[in-house]
């Protein structure tokens, strides 16, 4: 039998995409429908279009492989070490930031700070003078961290001397690397470099490296997946939430802390990572990191693996186009301000954290975390409808990291920027929002929705390669 | 002023505080503000910034602060009113679970596994892709949008047709699938009538007359109007044939459509041959002599066309519906006669104003070779093209559901405005005899169309008492008593108003035409 004469015997079930008029009337008269919310996509070039259907059986299979080797990660962090003697490609005039390039007059107020509080911490500068001098001297290079396989939240800052927890993908021996939360107030990552931050990041150096270096070689090794999927079982989306899994990281090195160092250190660093519920957040950036990283260079993904801000540009990276980055200006985040604070104090989006968007966290899985919804919108609702959002342009569903409230529905994972423009749904993002002057930290938190021109530029830049490579055969067959 | 709330033992947290304190500090009439919890540090920055009352500083840890300035005592209530309005809003909690509509055909079938038809009313340029998608997915499309390119629509046809699915449209206003009115239809009663049609009025009209006699319709399949043009060959309009032939619920197969292209005719011929269902078909200005001598018993128009298949599907001799005809056709003639007497001498043309652009169509199709000239926007056979469609000459037929008044406006079906004003624009001019109009019910349609035609008839009623003369208003009204706006009910209205209300356009198209005759 025809389609047609089973559409006659069967009970009309109807998809509708456009008037929503229609599908009220469907509704009327108790038709079984689903409404599209449908919008035209980012961008309306044919050519582009044209060539990736052309090349689509080969997107697939190269994407499919990019989620394998995303999924199939196995973060474990494995110890710490000075910057300069573990990060690739680190030397001692070389300051990492986060986001994509940036030079050092194009920085962001914040950013800016944080190199100026680096340079002094370094003993590279005394004064704020001095520093600002150097930095603009061309003696000291700036790289983004994830250049270095690394990552950082906010400025992103890492200098040389900065201890750095070293994270390896057991799967494919790919490594990562982060540095220490140093805490909420006024702290190097939002760009402030006052005598108290300088102080607090010696005494990082001096007291918390080495406690917990002893700790974590002591135990060998410790799950970060593990605990992140245990995390978002008790109300993390591990960005802007990171309670539990601060809790069962410190659970795990505890007994350890204690056993290893005197009691006075012990004590003060245990009360150190208690009062800090953001401490796991780094970890949960490199682990996203590690995991991202083991997909690059994959001919022909379009799966995003970087999504990452410097405070003055939005950038991301595709697996299928190397080490190109895609840019965009970044945005100023819908937020929540603290009192005394404004939409006009706030620098616009900054700091590789988004990385735990990319890989599927942060506001990806945001309907695991009924706590900070507010920050959404009020209603635990909007953050659910987020993450269902969020599975429209993303390739898979995670195997580890699931949701409870959607039945352990895995989160969203891997970002199809072919997905993003066709379908005009851009990631949504969970941060905290900087002050745009340097010093003054952070003041408010939210949400955001990725700028379109990265991913459009993304798309095209994708869609020329092929372009080229369909040139290529066309003159192999001539 | 500065005022202080303390709310003892209230405990929020940050973020529920922050939002308090983002409503608050929204309100026009606030200069300044803050919503926090009683701690010292808190309490401190409060004093830094004015805002500590004596009441706030015996505030503890756990209890809610909330301060504000603003400039009299009367704001200050109204604040608080605003702010408790607030601290309950944040209470409620939602307890319904997410929903979200998905944002593509693929994530809809998830939502809807069995899903067997999918309904697209995008733009043009775009909806030829979200079609092939559904297609490629193994569903039918209804495709209500036009501006679809003609290569799009072969495209999809052609696909469509290997796959056995449908394609209705580019341009289909209306179907009526398994009892269910799709987008602009009637709710019509089940029955064992199948329709094909190529015009969307079309079918509304057949669907209702035939409902209206008391029979029923098993299927009602919308083509589009180019389906049966050269390039597309027809290919839905025959395999909708095809498939009416082969559903066991449909007894009598109906065809509707503006003249096919001849190859197309010819198609249609060889395969209603090999059909042993009775065929009834509206080609309406078609040349009759490609259809001559083939099963199809063709009907001069749309109200013929229906009951004919009304007659076939109840059994009934064919012959009784001609002669019905031409015993309604006595009754117009007693209406004219009482109706022309009241006329001026002056008082020579005809003005019909459509919504429907079948409805235009099968009223020129009266008014062919007329001793005067007839204008349309839309001209049909000896009809010539008005000048400015904005202008009526001699006599005038114009469909104003044509691209060329509905652009960035709603259908006139729906928008009754731009029609409105032409009636009364015919009304002051004094050589109008007669206005035809149409009125459309249904889905889709105006869902109180008295209320937008009956102050316009008024308006005609009281400028020709001012002119000192009679203008007859015929109108026939396309619809059930099952639709929304009642049919009964609207016809009834419109008979107390004076309007010559007719059961087709057919009808109200010869009244009209033995009127203008009579006059002369």
């Amino acid at each position: 039998m025809k389609e047609m004469n089973k559409l006659f015997e069967s009970e009309l079930k109807v998809i509708n995409i456009g008037l929503k008029s229609f599908k009220e009337t469907l509704d009327e008269q108790h038709v079984y429908s689903v409404q599209v919310d449908w919008k035209p996509p980012l961008i309306s070039d044919s050519t582009s279009f044209a060539v990736i259907r052309r090349y689509s059986d080969k997107i697939t299979d190269a994407n499919k492989e990019a989620l394998k080797r995303i999924l199939n990660s196995k973060p474990v962090l494995v110890g710490m070490g000075r910057a300069i003697d573990v990060i690739p490609g680190m030397k001692k005039n070389l300051l990492l930031h986060a986001g994509p390039p940036v030079t050092w007059d194009k920085m962001c107020g914040p950013m800016k700070g944080a190199v100026i509080g680096a340079l002094i911490y370094e003993g590279f500068a005394k004064t704020f003078d001095e520093a600002e001098k150097l930095a603009a001297s061309g003696e000291i290079e700036f790289s983004p961290c994830h250049e270095h396989a690394a990552v950082g939240p906010m400025a992103g800052i890492v200098s040389p001397s900065m201890p750095v927890f070293i994270l390896e993908n057991e799967e494919f021996g790919n490594k990562a690397f982060c540095t220490m939360n140093e805490g909420l107030g006024k702290v190097l990552r939002y760009g402030a470099y006052d005598e108290s931050v300088i102080e607090r990041l010696r005494w990082m150096e001096n007291v918390l490296y080495p406690s917990l270096k002893k700790a974590i070689d002591k135990i060998g090794k410790i799950d970060l997946k593990n605990i992140i999927a245990q995390a978002l079982h008790m109300g993390d989306e591990v960005h802007n939430r990171n309670r539990a899994a601060t809790s069962l990281l410190y659970r795990t090195l505890a007994p350890e802390i204690v056993y290893q160092n005197e009691k006075e250190n012990a004590i003060s660093v245990l009360n150190f990572i208690n009062s800090n519920d953001h401490f796991f957040l780094n970890l949960s950036m490199g682990v996203s990191k590690v995991s991202l990283d083991a997909a690059r260079n994959i001919e022909n993904s379009s799966i995003v693996i970087v999504m990452a801000r410097n405070g003055t540009e939005f950038g991301i990276q595709l697996s299928g186009t190397g080490d190109k980055w895609f840019t965009g200006v970044s945005p100023i985040p819908e937020a929540l301000y603290f009192t005394g604070y404004s939409k006009d104090d706030a620098n616009p989006d900054i700091g590789d954290s988004s990385i735990t968007e990319t890989n599927g966290l942060g506001g990806f899985a945001i309907a695991a975390s009924p706590a900070i919804v507010q920050f959404v919108g009020g209603s635990t609702n909007d953050a659910v409808n987020y993450t269902l959002k969020m599975y429209e342009i993303t390739e898979a569903e995670n195997n580890v990291y699931k949701i409870p409230y959607l039945n352990f529905r895995g989160t969203p994972t891997g970002i199809d920027v072919i997905k993003v423009i066709e379908k005009n749904i851009l990631p949504f993002i969970d941060t905290g929002v900087a002050h745009k002057n340097a010093g003054i930290g952070q003041i408010g938190a939210g949400v955001l929705e990725a700028p379109a021109d990265p991913f459009k530029n993304a798309f095209i830049g994708f869609a020329n390669q092929f372009k080229k490579k369909s040139g290529e055969e066309e003159n192999e067959n001539k | 002023m500065v005022t202080g709330i303390l709310k003892r033992g209230e405990y929020f947290d940050s973020v529920s505080l922050m939002l308090i304190a983002k409503k608050i500090s929204e309100l026009e009439i606030v200069l300044d503000s803050a919503a926090v919890m009683g701690t010292p540090e808190n309490k401190s920055m409060l004093q830094t910034s004015g805002l500590l009352t004596d009441e706030l500083q015996n505030a503890g840890d756990m209890d809610l602060m909330i301060a504000y300035k603003c400039n009299s005592q009367n704001e200050s209530d109204l604040i608080l009113q605003k702010i408790n309005e607030f601290l309950k809003k944040s209470d409620e909690t939602e307890k319904s679970s997410g929903s979200q509509n998905p944002s593509s055909i693929e994530s809809a079938i998830k939502i809807l596994p069995d899903a067997n038809l999918v309904m697209i009313s995008v733009a043009g340029k775009y909806a030829g892709d979200e079609a092939m998608k559904a297609l490629q997915n193994g569903l039918n499309v209804m495709l209500f949008s036009d501006n679809v390119s003609i290569e799009k629509e072969i495209e999809l046809k052609i696909f469509a047709k290997e796959k056995g699915l449908f394609v209705m449209g580019p341009d289909c206003g209306t179907a009526i699938i398994n009892g269910v009115p799709l987008a602009f239809a009637n709710v019509v009663n089940r029955g064992n009538i199948g329709i094909v049609a190529a015009s969307g009025t079309g079918l509304q009209e057949v669907s209702c007359l035939i409902s209206n006699s008391g029979c029923g319709i098993s299927q009602a399949i919308g083509t589009g109007g180019r389906d049966v043009k050269k390039e597309v060959g027809g290919i839905m309009f025959l395999e909708g044939i095809k498939v009416l032939a082969e559903d066991k619920n449909t007894d009598v197969i109906l065809l509707v459509s503006k003249p096919p292209a001849d190859e197309v005719i010819i198609k249609i011929v060889e395969l209603v041959n090999k059909i042993e269902k009775p065929i009834v078909g509206v080609f309406l200005n078609a040349s009759i002599d490609l259809l001559k001598q083939n099963k199809i018993n063709i009907a001069k128009t749309l109200e013929e066309g229906a009951l004919l298949a009304v007659a076939y599907s109840q059994k009934k001799n064919i012959k009784d519906v001609i002669s019905d005809l031409n015993k309604r056709e006595s009754e117009l003639k007693a209406i004219v006669e009482k109706e022309s007497m009241k006329l001026n001498p002056e008082q020579k043309y005809l003005r019909a104003l459509f919504s429907g652009g079948t409805f235009c169509d099968e009223t020129q199709m009266f008014f062919q070779k007329m001793s005067e000239e007839v204008f349309s926007n839309t001209p049909v056979g000896t009809v010539k093209k008005l000048k400015d469609i904005w202008k009526s000459e001699k006599h005038t037929i114009v469909d104003l559901g044509d691209d060329d008044f509905t652009v960035g406006k709603p259908h006139p079906m729906i928008d009754y405005s731009t029609r409105n004003k032409r009636i009364l624009a015919e009304a002051k001019d004094p050589e109008t005899a007669v206005i035809l109009l149409d009125i459309v019910l249904g889905y889709g349609s105006n869902m109180d169309p008295l209320s937008e035609i009956i102050p316009v008839i008024k308006e005609v009623k009281k400028l020709a008492t001012q002119q000192k003369k009679h203008l007859p208003i015929i109108c026939s009204v396309t619809g059930t008593d099952k639709d929304a706006q009642n049919r009964t009910m609207v016809a009834t209205a419109l008979k107390a108003e004076g309007v010559l209300v007719m059961e087709s356009n057919a009808a109200a198209s010869k009244l009209a035409k033995f009127l203008i005759e009579k006059k002369r």
